[in-house]
């Protein structure tokens, strides 16, 4: 028998970014530890979804005071039981420093990183256990369905959803319920749901942490989704990259099973609904709506043409409504607070939040959730803690392989859907590439098209030949051999492709080569025309490094880390670097303290 | 599920699996778990308060701290209602944990023959 109260909880993060980081180990040796100090009776630990702030992995979080404990080994975990469980001291080196002032934070909320984040939809993750439906009730839970179930009727719901504002949450940013709407309209013997968890642009994770830390959000929004179209059946189509997000959903629709939370006669409304996960190999086209419901056919992932939309004819021919996993992890909340109050957060044409998933050269790498509007600076400096090692920012790549990147100078650039685009870029599924001076534009350029590329299906030609083609060009130019009209063709070629790809992939391929040549075109240019890489990364473009005399100061920390003995130079005295050792690794240039290396 | 009432029913029992995780406007227990406060017995204490807490089915905040100097008067527990100063309690053992939780927590009279300071919050 489970004892009812335990006087503290501790969460642990299982996020996959704290399994990586070690959570498990921790948790095994925590568990040893309250056995060893006989507290394991009044001390409860629970496994929580991500917690948002992966670079600090593993977390844990004791409650009820609230403290926040980060990089957690398992080494340390017997000192921080004795000290905060048993003597009710807490232990300063595991809290979280700020990297700005240096001060130790003890309290969650005290965080810049979380300060400025407003959690309306990962307001569980992190919090409660995702493998219980019960905690998941407790928090509200599931009170959305019961009361849409009860006293709305189909139409009604589309009118809320409508009322909020709420767009797609995967990319494109279509209004959510007129999306609804086309599909309660169509007619059809059989409809369907479907929740889109095929995320797959590189650095993003926003859906996977939804369905690994509160996997009944998502199964609750479908729900209501099912009802409001008039659909009975659906499927959640994941990637199978993603085992624990799949192993936490089957957890959470075997207990909405087993409490008559789906299945038949839901709240005695006589309205059915079943829910099953389809698992996807993890092609990149998959995301495209329509390629995805061939692949849940069993057939090859491949796009078809638009119109018929899903609304008329979409899986085995039957009336589909596609939602991304955010976009349904909104619709229990609108539900429950109401369109009104719902759209007070936001802008007037992009309401409510929207999760971001930080990575690249920024401090503070994780998941934050913002409202729609904030500035991309107050998201990379406020809460993302600015660039890594103080270095200088240079462009920040949003939308994935879709998206652009964008420069300084748009830095205090509205968050919407309407200005990204207009900017040249897109929303996109919220990933946040952030990249400093030493990263090379044209290679970012080449790296995703080199990832759409491969991911191509290769039905249509355009983007099958086409992004081949850009490609090439780009790859001659990261080598040093671009030639004059290069960057003329590479406009002509996007554009073509833009225009006559079938799907998505396709059509935004070549938008990372068309935003970097539209704000970073100089870089192209010196590529091509001067044979340099003004970053310093494309090796090919390399004659090696020299040290300024005058600067130098003697200290031998470059000549230390050269891997090939081509730095010569005795202690206090200026170092020279040998042309034919040197293999432009520029690892020297990093760890120089006053700056005095520099490209030949 | 067939009603709003049965969903209500599970949330209401549920609630108290993550009750430990909020502590807005609860009463607050604090214990002294210094050194000194578990030479002196703090431990029985805390295990008193806890199957008080338990039996009684109260939601408050239990949490401990370190030796805050007055070691002469250990045990000593701390009690906080919400919005309320916050009495000191000295040389408490298992057998008071009663009479404090029931007078202090749930009657909020303060138990005077105990207490020997007064914390303004």
């Amino acid at each position: 028998m489970e004892r009812s109260i335990y006087r503290s909880h501790i969460l642990i993060c299982g996020g996959t970014g704290c399994v990586s980081s070690g959570c498990k180990t921790v948790k095994v040796a925590l568990e040893k530890s309250l056995k060893k100090f006989n507290l394991n009776h009044e001390i409860k630990i629970i496994e929580t979804g991500c917690h948002g702030f992966c670079e600090k992995g593993p977390i844990l979080v004791f409650y009820p005071e609230g403290v926040f404990y980060c990089e957690v080994t398992p080494e340390a975990v017997d000192n921080l039981v004795e000290e905060h469980i048993l003597k009710g001291r807490i232990v300063e080196e595991l809290l979280f420093t700020e990297p700005i002032t240096n001060k130790n934070i003890p309290s969650y909320t005290e965080i810049d990183f979380y300060k400025k984040q407003k959690r309306n939809i990962l307001d569980n993750c992190g919090k409660i256990d995702p493998e219980s439906i019960e905690e998941y009730v407790a928090t509200g839970g599931y009170e959305s369905i019961g009361q849409v179930l009860t006293y709305m009727s189909p139409e009604e719901v589309i009118d809320e959803i409508k009322q909020s504002g709420l767009r797609g949450r995967g990319g494109g940013g279509f209004p959510t319920g007129l999306k609804w709407q086309f599909a309660r309209k169509s007619e059809s013997d059989k409809k369907y749901i479907i929740c889109n968890a095929d995320e797959g642009d590189p650095g993003a994770f926003m859906d996977r942490s939804l369905l690994e830390g509160d996997p009944h959000r998502i199964i609750e929004g479908m729900i209501i989704a099912g009802y409001a179209i008039g659909a009975n059946e659906g499927y959640i189509y994941v990637r199978a990259e993603y085992p624990l997000a799949i192993n936490r959903l089957q957890i959470a629709l075997n207990q909405a099973n087993d409490y008559g939370l789906l299945g038949e006669n839901l709240f005695s409304s006589g309205f059915n609904f079943k829910l099953q996960i389809k698992a996807g190999a993890g092609a990149f086209v998959c995301g495209e709506e329509t390629a995805l419901m061939n692949s849940i056919e069993g057939k090859r992932g491949m796009p078809r043409p638009r119109p018929p939309f899903p609304a008329e004819n979409g899986l085995w021919g039957y009336s589909t409504n596609i939602n991304n996993v955010e976009t349904f992890a909104n619709v229990p909340y609108i539900m429950s607070i109401g369109a009104d109050e719902y759209s007070k957060v936001g802008t007037e044409n992009s309401t409510g939040t929207k999760v971001f998933a930080l990575t690249g050269k920024i401090n503070n790498t994780g998941l934050a959730e913002v409202p729609m509007g904030i500035t991309m600076r107050e998201i990379i400096y406020d809460i993302g803690g600015g660039i890594h090692e103080n270095k200088k920012f240079k462009a920040v790549q949003i939308g994935g392989p879709s998206g652009g990147c964008l420069p300084e100078e748009l830095l205090d650039l509205k968050v919407d859907y309407d200005s990204l685009i207009k900017a040249g870029a897109m929303m996109g599924s919220g990933g946040l590439v952030v990249m400093d001076e030493d990263t090379c534009m044209v290679d970012v350029a080449r790296f995703f098209l080199n990832f759409t590329q491969s991911e191509s299906c290769g039905k249509c030609t355009p983007c099958r030949e086409g992004t081949k083609r850009m490609l090439n060009i780009l790859k001659r130019i990261t080598s040093g051999e671009g030639k004059t009209g290069d960057i003329e063709l590479l406009e002509r070629l996007a554009k073509m492709i833009k225009k006559t790809s079938l799907c998505g992939l396709g059509q935004t391929a070549p938008n990372p080569v068309l935003s970097t040549l539209k704000y970073f075109r100089h870089e192209y240019e010196s590529h091509i025309n001067e044979h340099l890489c003004p970053a310093g990364e494309c090796k090919d473009l390399m004659n090696g490094y020299i040290i300024d005399d005058e600067d130098c100061i003697g200290c031998t920390a470059c000549s230390s880390v050269c891997p090939t003995d081509a730095i010569n130079g005795e202690r206090k005295e200026v170092h020279t670097i040998n042309k034919q050792l040197c293999i432009s690794c520029g690892a020297c240039v990093t760890k120089c303290p006053v700056d005095a290396i520099d490209q030949a | 599920m067939k009603s709003l009432d049965e969903l209500k029913e599970l949330r209401e029992k549920s609630l108290k699996s993550i009750q430990t995780r909020s502590t807005d406007n609860k009463p607050r227990i604090i214990i002294g778990m210094g050194t000194c406060g578990i030479a002196a017995g703090a431990r029985k204490v805390m295990n008193a308060i806890l199957e008080e807490v338990k039996d009684k089915e109260l939601d408050i905040v239990i949490t401990q701290t370190g030796c805050i100097g007055m070691c002469e008067k250990e045990p000593l527990i701390d009690v906080e209602m919400p919005n309320k100063p916050r009495i000191t309690y000295g040389h408490v053992t298992p057998d008071n944990v009663k009479e404090i939780i029931r007078e202090h927590i749930i009657n909020g009279n303060i138990v005077e023959s105990l207490a020997i300071a007064k914390l303004e919050s």
